[in-house]
């Protein structure tokens, strides 16, 4: 394993390549410079793998120690890598999925003004990403978090000049998105200090050795701050308002950093430290509540949505939580087993809409002016089908056997969350489906859209059959029975308390199998079957109408995301807004105007100052100080 | 008395005598240049005496800790905050050339107070006794008075002297008066004496609660905490560039060396009574710091409240009062003086030729115009709102962590939390750099001297945060 810091040195040369020298290299050789780290990354994870399987089975956890980071006092973090089933899952997704995308990119990205600019960030966000999944301490893990933040924040913003009126200035979704963070980011940090406090390291392989030492309390609350830390970068209630915003950004980021990567490392971070989980079973509990809650809601709303990418970053909200109901309900194996199928269809999803959005005039994106796309772009329209289908949970794709997993193991802990979970499936498969037939199926609602739309070339079509591929035979990673990546993982996040009786685990995978179908059947009811309005849209054959009809007086909530951006903006956003005003009135601005209106007196400069002096000013501030003393001696001498 | 009791430990001093040697030899300089406008000659001669003072003290790193006449003494706490201000100091000098015309009609004057002040800046963190304390203190706040008017044809500058001197006056006084009342307290200027007398139940116990009372003032004062902060704003953004730059770094250093001396040395027995007021002062700087910055338009101003907001972080140190919470300080002293100078070189870089104030809409477009200059920027705000692996990401790191040992856990959550909050200031300025259009040209007033400090400032704060180690082993706490 002395090789496994390679990881790390493709992505940052090829970021500082790209960085001083891509001005000279030119489309191509950027290009080719940034997807050829991301490759060689993601062969030096394979042979991580390789050397990893090569171990005994109870013994798959290598440490790489890299250098002595931090040494203060009894404080240590080192910069080192921890190789073991979970983060070599991870580094396989990350730089698998994102090679792929970073070759797409190259189509996607042709001509844009910051071309360098873009993979520059790119290539640091992979950078970033395997420093938080590869890191053996909390502090190094931070170090990554912040660090995709960081790369997220750039990358969304990409489009900073951009305004419309899905997205407001695009600017301000990367802020959004960096300030909801850092209220989780808030979260971690105080997480990592009461560990340190209660074990005395920092060093995951220590921290649960010495787990013993908290008491369930301790335990609970540093769980409870970790979840924190997971429903901001993993968009769950209830921080999830900054990625249908972050949908701003340049597709191929969408795709990678707001769907398949980034946005796990929450999961990711919760079953790294399922030790800690283990002693605090209310964490676990909240986790799983928080995230069958967020996949229904998230679900909800995707079902009214009509930007495509927006109904996507709805689905990734709620499939998400999927994973966060997962972890919560011990089934760490499963949760990450999804977080890589969903890696797969998501990235391959957004892509396919990165094309169609690319294929129509102005980037349209607006699923009521499309329809009937398939005839101009029928391979976009098999890849996303694809996607949509594994998404749903079609059976034997590969959505069905991770969200399976998932759900079995809700109905072992709780009754209702399964219910949730499976409604959600419902609704999952109803919105898959929809975003399917409006875009592609049925009549073209706008002619201009699809006279000029057009198929996109082979380098932003070719990865996306690969991750077609993965999306439609993912599944086999772990098939029922056979459970080969379950077992892998085992060695890293234990085992999971429960297990199934068969007869039970083939009862549910059939209930799951009839709701996918049954939720794409009605989408088929709703939007291909039936008459047309005078728009085009479909009314929907008289069944399907009838059943979704029942749903209608939810439809505006869902629509409008339940005001949940509404609701923020009035508890929080504008109270501290006006508190800093407060201040700003109170202790600032007389000084500006003072200030101002002072330049006037250029030619008396001194008797202005001192005229300043006496308007008032230098009284108040010494009022102040006065007060100050006042208020310090009686509390201290009189102890008022 | 004994004269040869003069020449004892007088290494204790080394430092300070290097520089107070250094700066008669520059006045006599400017006196034989006179009239030649060589502003040039005698910056590089600052810079040779600062760097001979950096030399003094790293001669007596490694001995001993010894006391000069029971009022000084040269303890690894006592060198780092010396590193701190020197840095300061050489980064001050940098930063001043070719920025104002009056600097360079009058460089001995101006570079020669910069000298003073960082005698002054030193002697501080060295005291052991409040007479040395309070000289120290008036040392380098006379020195600062004048370095913040010497942009005379600005009203403003003039306006902000006068208001630093005023306020400086007032809150001296206070501050003597309570050194007066430990005094009669303790029955002892020297630290030491007074914690041994207070400790053993002795001395006029109803003088000291008062006595640490002003004192409090005093030093609240010279570290902007709220509500002794009014005067931090508008004497940053008045004063020229450099001199804020160089001032919001040593000040703060001087300042708070003086003050976690004097409270964990001479007052420690009295820690229940003066620790719940501060760490009320820490909460109140940090916060009103914070969230007055949210609204700032001017560049400076941010960087002023920005600045109050750092002094209540700092602050935690002192309400932990442990080792571990006072090297934690040392070490942010040091990583607060690489990223806040660096700031301020970036808004030097901005201003022009002495202009006064920078708009944070001056910024737009930077990183399309002047990419180096704002990656630059980029790195300094990110390392001040503390984000990892940058320098500042450690010191608050570090100090929230001496906080939670020290069961002051609800401090360092607030704490954390501010920073959050601070994200958003820190964040509006990379956001205009890189997310907005440039209106109009950006006129960019490089030379080599800025040049490299912005360089070096920019590799420090980055090399500080990857191999924070070896620099927390070397800055040392009480």
């Amino acid at each position: 394993m002395d090789f496994a810091w390679l990881v790390f040195l493709f992505p940052a040369l090829g970021a500082l390549i790209n960085l001083f020298a891509g001005a000279r290299l030119g489309e191509r050789g950027i290009h080719s410079v940034a997807s050829g780290a991301v490759a060689l990354s993601f062969l030096v994870s394979v042979g991580m793998f390789f050397g990893l399987s090569g171990l005994d089975e109870h013994h798959r956890a290598v440490t790489v120690h890299l250098w002595d980071w931090i040494s203060v006092g009894s404080f240590h973090a080192p910069a080192a890598m921890l190789i073991d089933p979970l983060s070599v899952t991870m580094a396989l997704a990350v730089t698998g999925v994102g090679a792929l995308i970073h070759i797409y990119a190259g189509g996607y990205m042709h001509g844009e003004q910051n071309y360098q600019r873009f993979f520059v960030y790119l290539n640091f966000f992979i950078l970033a990403m395997l420093v938080l999944v590869l890191s053996d301490n909390f502090v190094g893990m931070f170090v990554g978090w912040e660090g995709v933040g960081l790369a997220s924040y750039l990358l969304i913003g990409f489009y900073f000049d951009r305004y419309d009126e899905s997205y407001g200035h695009y600017a301000d979704a990367g802020k959004k998105a960096f300030l909801v963070n850092r209220i989780g980011d808030f979260g971690m940090m105080v997480a990592v200090f009461l560990i340190w406090t209660g074990v005395g390291s920092v060093v995951f392989e220590e921290v649960f050795a010495g787990a013993g030492a908290l008491s369930t309390g301790a335990a609970t609350a540093v769980c409870l701050l970790l979840l924190l830390a997971a429903t901001g970068k993993s968009a769950q209630l209830p921080l999830f308002v900054w990625l249908p915003d972050a949908m701003a950004g340049p597709t191929p980021v969408s795709a990678l950093i707001h769907a398949a990567t980034m946005v796990t490392a929450g999961i990711y971070m919760i079953a790294r430290t399922y030790v800690l989980w283990g002693l605090a079973p209310l964490a676990g509990d909240v986790a799983a509540w928080v995230g069958a809650l967020t996949a229904l809601l998230a679900a909800s709303i995707a079902l009214t949505q009509v930007d495509l990418k927006k109904i996507l970053a709805y689905s990734t909200i709620s499939q998400l939580g999927f994973m966060m109901l997962g972890v919560g309900v011990g089934a760490y194996a499963f949760a990450i087993f999804h977080l890589v199928t969903h890696a797969f269809f998501k990235a391959l999803l957004f892509l396919a809409a990165g094309n169609v959005m690319h294929g129509l005039p102005g980037g349209e994106l607006d699923i009521r002016k499309m329809g009937n796309l398939r005839a101009k772009m029928p391979t976009t329209h098999k890849l996303f089908l694809i996607g949509a289908a594994a998404l749903a949970g079609l059976p034997l794709l590969s959505g069905f056997f991770s969200k399976d997993g998932i759900l079995l193991h809700a109905s072992n802990h709780n009754i209702l969350l399964y219910l949730i979970g499976l409604f959600t499936a419902l609704l999952t498969a109803f919105y898959s489906f929809r975003a399917v037939f409006m875009t592609f199926w049925g009549e073209a609602r706008d002619e201009h859209v699809h006279e000029h739309a057009h198929e996109s070339p082979a380098v932003m079509t070719a990865p996306l059959w690969v991750l077609a591929v993965l999306a439609l035979v993912g599944g086999a990673l772990n098939l029922p029975f056979l459970l080969t990546m379950e077992h892998y993982l085992e060695a890293a996040v234990g085992k999971p308390a429960f297990h199934a009786a068969v007869p039970l685990e083939l009862v549910l995978l059939a209930v799951s199998a009839v709701v996918a179908l049954a939720g794409a059947g009605l989408a088929y009811g709703r939007y291909v079957q039936g008459a047309k309005d005078e728009t085009g849209a479909p009314r929907g054959a008289g069944w399907a109408a009838g059943i979704t009809g029942v749903f209608r007086p939810l439809e505006q909530g869902a629509a409008n995301k339940w005001y949940v951006d509404e609701v923020y903006a009035a508890l929080i956003v504008n109270p501290l807004l006006g508190l800093a005003r407060w201040f700003d009135r109170v202790v600032d601005e007389g000084v500006v105007d003072g200030a101002v209106n002072l330049v006037g007196h250029v030619s008396l400069a001194m008797g202005g100052a001192l005229r300043k002096v006496h308007n008032g000013l230098v009284p108040t501030y010494a009022l102040s100080l006065f007060v100050g003393v006042a208020v310090l001696l009686l509390y201290l001498v009189f102890g008022l | 008395m004994d004269t040869a009791l003069l020449f004892e430990n007088a290494t204790v001093l080394l430092p300070e005598i290097v520089l107070a040697v250094g700066v008669m030899v520059l006045m006599m300089v400017d006196i034989g240049l006179r009239k030649q406008n060589e502003s040039g000659t005698l910056a590089a001669l600052a810079i040779a005496i600062l760097v001979l003072g950096m030399g003094a003290s790293l001669l007596i790193w490694g001995r001993p800790p010894a006391e000069y006449l029971g009022g000084a003494v040269s303890d690894g706490f006592a060198l780092s905050v010396r590193l701190v201000v020197l840095i300061a100091g050489i980064f001050g000098v940098l930063l001043s050339r070719n920025f104002l015309p009056s600097i360079e009609r009058q460089g001995g004057a101006f570079y020669s107070l910069l000298i003073l002040a960082v005698i002054g800046m030193m002697l501080m963190g060295t005291a052991t006794n409040l007479i040395v304390l309070f000289i120290a203190l008036e040392i380098f706040s006379l020195a600062l008075y004048i370095l913040s008017g010497f942009h005379r044809e600005n009203p403003r500058s003039i306006e902000a002297a006068m208001k630093y001197f005023l306020l400086g006056a007032f809150a001296s006084t206070f501050f003597v008066y309570g050194a007066a009342l430990l005094y009669g307290a303790g029955g002892s200027t020297s630290y030491v004496q007074i914690h041994e007398t207070l400790s053993s139940g002795g001395g006029n116990r109803s003088l000291v609660l008062p006595g640490i009372a002003l004192l409090l003032v005093g030093f609240g004062f010279k570290v902007s905490l709220v509500p002794f902060h009014m005067w931090t704003p508008d004497v940053y953004q008045g004063a020229p560039t450099p001199v804020t730059a160089f001032m919001s770094v040593g000040t703060k250093a001087a300042a708070f060396a003086g003050f976690l001396r004097v409270m964990m040395v001479a007052l420690p027995s009295l820690y229940e009574q003066w620790a719940a007021p501060l760490a009320i002062l820490a909460v109140l700087t940090m916060t009103v710091g914070n969230l007055t910055a949210l609204r700032q338009s001017s560049v400076k101003r941010m960087l002023a409240y920005s600045s109050v907001a750092h002094a209540g972080t700092i602050l935690i140190a002192l309400v932990a009062a442990t080792p571990a919470a006072t090297s934690a300080a040392a070490f942010y002293l040091f990583a607060y003086a690489f990223m806040n100078i660096g700031a301020f070189g970036v808004v030097i870089v901005l201003e022009g030729r002495g202009e006064g104030d920078v708009e944070q809409d001056r910024f737009n477009g930077l990183g399309t115009r002047y990419p180096s200059l704002a990656v630059a920027m980029a790195v300094f705000m990110l390392s001040l709102s503390g984000i990892p692996p940058l320098a500042g990401f450690f010191g608050k790191f570090l100090i929230f962590k001496a906080a939670v040992e020290a069961d002051l856990a609800w401090l360092a959550v607030i704490g954390v939390l501010n920073s959050a909050i601070s994200a958003y200031y820190y964040l509006r300025v990379v956001a205009a750099m890189f997310f907005r259009e440039a209106e109009g040209e950006i006129t960019c007033n490089c030379g080599p001297a800025i040049n490299f400090s912005l360089a070096v400032t920019t590799i420090a704060v980055v090399v500080i945060g990857l191999q924070p180690g070896l620099w927390a082993d070397l800055l040392r706490g009480l």
